[in-house]
């Protein structure tokens, strides 16, 4: 049960989490310079938008769900099981951030979706 | 012509960012899952257990290092996510799997069954056919 639950958390709570950082940056800009200096101010920018820190709540959540998962299950199985994400990604990044999926890109999310499926088949 | 320059160059700073991201995230999981294994399984019987747990956490080595490395691939992360979609990077870093295996099976002895195998190939199949369509998709053009 709490790993059904760690495992719940770090798809659900880590993918939100993201989707909610993804807006912050996408508010923030296309970040053109990579000097130290302009990476610091794109930083400073980031930091004022309300998306990043609950974002990073949300991936706290899901990070320390992983950790708990990792302390039990071997990283080969854990990792690509979280992979089940893409469902929620794919969903969220069309419904929250406006994205749109043509076919060719489901065919590549459902076929990531099916490795998972393979994965967790031969666990043993 | 310069639309055609734009987008090359759009590629080329995507898949660099890729690249970091498939290389750093999946050395910081299996570092991540060798302090957790040191570590032993987590409970949450009781607050104390769960403190003693976090203590030990946060006095591993190991786990710090995976903690950077997760840090190194979260601002590859971050950054390539200002200019492409996230339902396009997302499938895209899933190449981090392959990685993951591989690692898990040499630097933690893991056993990895063929048909998981399989399953991470055809991940694998997956990723090439996301990075077959444009890395964004909400811009006007």
């Amino acid at each position: 049960m709490l790993r059904f639950v760690c495992f719940f958390l770090v798809v659900v709570a880590g993918t939100s989490g993201e989707l909610c950082i993804s807006r912050a940056m996408k508010e923030a800009g296309e970040v053109h310079d990579f000097r130290p200096a302009a990476l610091l101010q794109v930083a400073a920018r980031v930091m004022r938008i309300q998306w990043l820190w609950i974002g990073l709540a949300l991936m706290t959540v899901g990070f320390f769900a992983l950790l708990g998962i990792l302390s039990v299950e071997n990283v080969s199985f854990v990792v690509p099981v979280t992979a089940l994400s893409y469902v929620v990604g794919g969903l969220g990044g069309m419904l929250f951030l406006g994205e749109r999926l043509n076919r060719s890109r489901w065919a590549g999310i459902l076929l990531v979706c099916l490795g998972v499926a393979l994965v967790i088949l031969g666990k043993h | 012509m310069e639309a055609h320059v734009r987008e090359k160059h759009l590629r080329l700073k995507t898949r660099l960012m890729i690249l970091i991201m498939i290389l750093a995230g999946p050395l910081g999981n299996t570092l991540l899952g060798k302090g957790m294994k040191q570590i032993g399984p987590v409970s949450v019987s009781s607050w104390s257990v769960v403190l003693q747990t976090l203590g030990a956490i946060l006095s591993s080595g190991t786990i710090w290092l995976g903690i950077a490395l997760m840090i190194t691939f979260f601002v590859a992360y971050s950054l390539v996510l200002s200019w492409a979609d996230y339902s396009y990077v997302q499938p895209a870093s899933a190449m981090a799997y392959a990685v993951v295996a591989i690692l898990g099976v040499l630097v933690l002895h893991e056993t990895v069954s063929p048909l998981r195998w399989l399953g991470i190939g055809v991940i694998c199949l997956g990723v090439f056919v996301v990075g077959q369509t444009h890395p964004n998709t909400t811009e006007s053009r």
